[in-house]
C-alpha cells in the first residue's frame, strides 16, 4: 500500500479497457452437456478438465452428501432437527468448494451449506448441532478451519476478507472461500466485502451459488445485472460464471480461483448457476411461487448423474465403484440416524459460559439466581 | 505534564502498538490525516501503512474486516468517524462481534476495539452528536467503556486493547480537548470499577462520560449552597460496578443519575432501576434522572437546552424529598 495520495486523470487512450481480464465469460463455463456428454470445446475456455482422481473423490463425496442431505431432511420431518435447509441439487458447488481447498484454507459457510461441512470431514452430529436447535456451531472452527455457519445474509463475507488478509499479512498462504446465495448478493455486506477484498488484495474466493431463489423471490427481482458474476467487475474483482450442476466445470474454475488467490492474484468471484430442488427449508411451501415443471426440468440436469455418466463413459467409474459409493453413503446415513435419536440436552449453565472470556459480575449473579430457581 | 484526552488516547494507541505488533489501527481518514479528531495522529508515520491504515468508506466492512483479522491473530482497533456513522456497522456488531465467542463455544474470541466518538456539546450538525451507548450496552457480549478523565482515557484504552473480548470504546467528543496533569503511561482502576470522584454526604450523583465534569461542577456549586454531593464516575457501563454505586447511595440515601443520552429506555434508566433494587431501604427519595429530552439530538442553536447542565442538576437535587412533600412534577394529573 502507499501512503501518498495518487489521484491521476484516467487514461483515455488505453489499448485494452480496464475491465479486460475481470469480466466473466458470456456463457457459464461447462465441460458437460445436460446429460453428461461432452460440451463443445469452446464452452470451457482456458480451463482444464480436473484430474480423474479429483473427480472420483468428488463423485463419492457428492453421493455421500446427497444421502446425508436426504437423511437430514427426513430427521427434520421427524422433529429431530429444528430446521434444515436442503442443498439437494447443489452438490457440485457444496463439494467442489471444499475439494478446491487445502486443509489449511478456511471455509465460510451459510446455513445452506451443511453438506460442505460434511465434505470437509466435520462430524455430522457436530455439523448438525446448530440446526438441531443449539446456539453454537457444534464443531471447533479453528481446528476445522471452518467458520460457524452464517445466517445473517452475507455478513460473513467481510470476515473471510479479514481472515484472508490477516493470513497474507502473517506470511501464510491461506485462502478463504466464502459461500453466498443469490439473494445474499443484494446485501450491502457482500459489496463491501468485494470492495475491501479488491482494495486489500486479499486471497478470497467468493462462491455465489445462484440457485434461482431467495426463499420465494426469484433472481429477476434480486438484480437487473447481466449476471451476478458481473458484480465483481465494478470492484476490480476477477469474475467467472460456471454451470453449477457440472462438477467438472465447478472444480476446474474453483481450483483455478483458489490457486490464483493463493499465488497473489487477488480475490475471485465465481457465480455457479444451479437450482434449489427442495423447498427453502422444511417449513417452506414452494408451490406458492414456482412450477413443478421448472423443478423437474432442473432435476434432469442433475450434477451426480452427469458426473456419473461422464466417468462411466471414460471407463473411470465401474458398477462396483457406484455400489461402493452408495453403500458408504448408507452406512454414513445410518450412523447419523442412530446418533441423532436422543433429544439434545441443554445445560442451563451453558447460558452464561461463553458470553465473555470471564463472566461479568452481573452474569455470575444471574447464573446463581437461575441455579437457585432450578434447585427449588 | 498537561495532557488532553485526545493526546492521551493517541499515546495509548502508540504505546499498545509499540508493545504488540498484532495491534492494528484502521478506519476512515485515520492514516495521513490522523483521524478527524487527530486521535491517530502520527501512527502511520511511526508504524507504517500496514499498522495504521485508511480503509474504503464502509463501516460494516471496517468492522467485518476487523472480525476476520481478530479471528486470525490480530488485535484490531477501528475508528468509527462519528457516533451516528457507526450505525451501518450495527449488524456486524450485534450479530457477530458480540456473539462470536458464544457461537463458537469459546473457540473464537474477538480481541478488538471499536472506538466511537460520541455525544454532543461541540455544536455538531445533525448526525454528529448521538449518544449511542445504550445500543451497545444492551447487547450482551460487548464491553462498553466510557472514560471521563484524561488518565482513564489512556488506561482504559490500553485495557480495552488488551482485553480478550470486544470493547466498544466511547469517546466523548467534547472531552477530547479536556486537559489534566497526568504522567503517561498511567494505570487507573480496572474495568468494572466505578470511582468516587468527589465525596459527599447528602446525595449521590451517578454519571459517566461527558456527564461527569458537569456533575462535578454541580457538586461544587451545591457545596457553595451548603449541600454535600457525592459524584460517582461509572467509567465502564459493561461491566457495571453495582457495589460502588450502591455503597455510595446507601451512605447518602439519595441519588440522581446524570447522563447526556435520551432518558427513555436508556442507560440512565438501567442505573436508576439497579439503585432502587439494591438501596430501597436506604433511600429517602425516589431515584431521579437528569438526561437529554427524548428528542433527536438538536442542532447547535438548541443544544444548550438538551445537555444536562448545572442548573438542571441542582433543580433535580432540590426535588429529592428534603421536606418530604410529593414531587409536584409527578403529582396525579400532571402525568
Ligand atoms: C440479513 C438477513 N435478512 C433476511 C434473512 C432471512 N432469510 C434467510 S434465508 C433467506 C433467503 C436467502 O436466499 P439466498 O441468498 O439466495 O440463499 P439460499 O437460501 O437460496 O441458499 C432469507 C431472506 C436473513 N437470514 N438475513
Ligand atoms: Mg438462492
Amino acid at each position: 500500500m502507499t501512503t501518498q495520495a495518487e489521484h491521476r486523470m484516467p487514461a483515455t487512450t488505453a489499448a485494452a479497457p480496464a475491465e479486460a481480464g475481470l469480466l466473466p465469460s458470456a456463457e457459464p463455463v461447462r465441460f458437460l452437456d445436460d446429460d453428461g456428454g461432452p460440451a463443445p470445446d469452446d464452452a470451457h475456455g482456458r480451463f482444464e478438465r480436473p484430474p480423474t482422481e479429483l473427480l472420483r473423490r468428488a463423485y463419492d463425496a457428492m453421493v455421500l452428501g446427497r444421502r446425508f442431505d436426504a437423511q437430514a431432511t427426513a430427521l427434520t420431518k421427524q422433529g429431530r432437527l429444528a430446521v434444515y435447509p436442503s442443498s439437494r441439487g447443489q452438490e457440485a458447488g457444496e463439494i467442489g468448494a471444499v475439494l478446491a481447498l487445502r486443509e489449511t484454507d478456511w471455509l465460510f459457510p451459510t446455513y445452506r451449506d451443511t453438506m460442505s461441512l460434511i465434505g470437509r470431514g466435520i462430524d455430522p452430529v457436530e455439523a448438525l448441532t446448530l440446526l438441531r436447535g443449539s446456539w453454537h456451531c457444534g464443531y471447533d472452527p479453528v481446528a476445522t478451519r471452518t467458520a460457524p455457519q452464517c445466517t445473517p445474509l452475507a455478513t460473513h463475507a467481510p470476515h473471510a476478507v479479514g481472515l484472508a488478509y490477516a493470513a497474507r499479512r502473517r506470511g501464510e498462504d491461506t485462502v478463504a472461500l466464502v459461500l453466498i446465495g443469490d439473494g445474499g448478493t443484494s446485501e450491502g455486506d457482500f459489496h463491501e466485502a468485494l470492495n475491501f477484498a479488491a482494495v486489500f488484495h486479499a486471497p478470497v474466493v467468493f462462491l455465489v451459488q445462484n440457485n434461482g431463489y431467495a426463499i420465494s423471490v426469484p433472481l429477476s427481482r434480486q438484480t437487473a445485472a447481466p449476471s451476478l458474476a458481473h458484480k465483481g467487475v465494478g470492484y476490480g474483482v476477477r469474475s467467472e460464471r460456471v454451470d453449477g450442476n457440472d462438477p467438472l466445470a465447478v472444480l476446474a474454475v474453483l481450483t483455478d480461483a483458489v490457486e490464483s488467490a493463493r499465488a497473489g492474484g487477488g480475490p475471485v468471484l465465481v457465480e455457479a448457476h444451479t437450482y434449489r430442488v427442495e423447498p427453502h427449508t422444511n417449513a417452506d411451501d414452494d408451490g406458492r411461487y414456482r412450477d413443478h415443471d421448472e423443478v423437474e426440468a432442473w432435476k434432469r440436469r442433475d450434477p451426480i448423474t452427469r458426473l456419473e455418466a461422464h466417468l462411466r463413459s471414460r471407463g473411470e467409474l465401474t458398477d462396483d465403484d457406484v455400489s461402493a459409493a452408495r453403500e458408504a453413503a448408507e452406512t454414513f446415513a445410518a450412523d447419523v440416524r442412530a446418533r441423532l435419536s436422543d433429544e439434545p440436552a441443554g445445560d442451563p449453565a451453558d447460558l452464561f459460559a461463553h458470553v465473555y472470556a470471564e463472566p461479568t459480575p452481573q452474569l455470575r449473579e444471574q447464573a446463581t439466581w437461575l441455579a437457585e430457581e432450578l434447585a427449588r | 505534564m498537561t495532557v488532553t484526552m485526545g493526546k492521551a488516547l493517541n499515546a495509548a494507541l502508540r504505546d499498545a502498538m509499540r508493545e504488540d505488533d498484532s495491534v492494528l489501527m484502521f478506519g476512515e481518514d485515520v492514516g495521513a490525516l490522523g483521524g478527524v479528531f487527530r486521535v491517530t495522529d502520527g501512527l502511520t508515520a511511526e508504524f507504517g501503512d500496514d499498522r495504521c491504515f485508511d480503509t474504503p468508506l464502509a463501516e460494516a466492512g471496517i468492522v467485518g474486516l476487523a472480525v476476520g483479522m481478530a479471528m486470525n491473530g490480530f488485535r484490531p482497533v477501528v475508528e468509527m468517524q462519528f457516533d451516528a456513522f457507526a450505525y451501518p456497522a450495527f449488524e456486524q456488531i450485534a450479530s457477530h462481534v458480540a456473539k462470536m465467542r458464544n457461537r463458537t463455544r469459546g473457540a473464537i474470541g474477538l480481541p478488538m476495539v471499536i472506538r466511537v466518538p460520541y455525544a454532543g456539546g461541540i455544536g455538531g450538525v445533525e448526525h454528529h452528536s448521538d449518544s449511542s451507548e445504550a445500543y451497545y450496552a444492551h447487547t450482551p457480549g460487548l464491553k462498553v467503556v466510557t472514560p471521563a478523565t484524561v488518565a482513564d482515557a489512556y488506561s482504559l484504552l490500553r485495557e480495552a486493547i488488551a482485553d480478550p473480548d470486544p470493547v466498544v470504546f466511547m469517546e466523548a467528543k467534547k472531552l477530547y480537548w479536556a486537559k489534566d496533569e497526568v504522567t503517561l503511561p498511567v494505570t487507573t482502576e480496572p474495568f468494572g470499577t466505578a470511582v468516587v470522584r468527589r465525596e459527599g454526604s447528602d446525595a449521590t450523583l451517578v454519571a459517566y462520560g461527558p456527564a461527569v465534569p458537569v456533575a462535578l461542577e454541580a457538586a461544587e456549586a451545591a457545596a457553595a449552597d451548603g449541600r454535600s454531593l457525592e459524584v460517582v464516575d461509572l467509567r465502564t457501563l459493561v461491566p457495571f460496578d453495582d457495589a460502588t454505586v450502591a455503597a455510595s447511595v446507601r451512605r447518602t440515601g439519595r441519588c440522581v443519575v446524570v447522563a447526556e443520552a435520551t432518558g427513555f429506555a436508556g442507560v440512565s434508566a438501567e442505573i436508576a432501576a439497579r439503585v432502587q433494587e439494591r438501596c430501597f431501604h436506604s433511600l429517602w427519595a425516589p431515584v431521579l434522572r437528569v438526561t437529554g429530552w427524548d428528542v433527536p439530538f438538536p442542532p447547535p442553536v438548541l443544544e444548550k437546552y438538551q445537555l444536562p447542565g448545572v442548573d438542571r442538576i441542582l433543580d433535580t437535587v432540590d426535588r429529592l424529598q428534603w421536606d418530604d412533600v410529593p414531587d409536584p412534577r409527578f403529582l396525579a394529573g400532571s402525568r
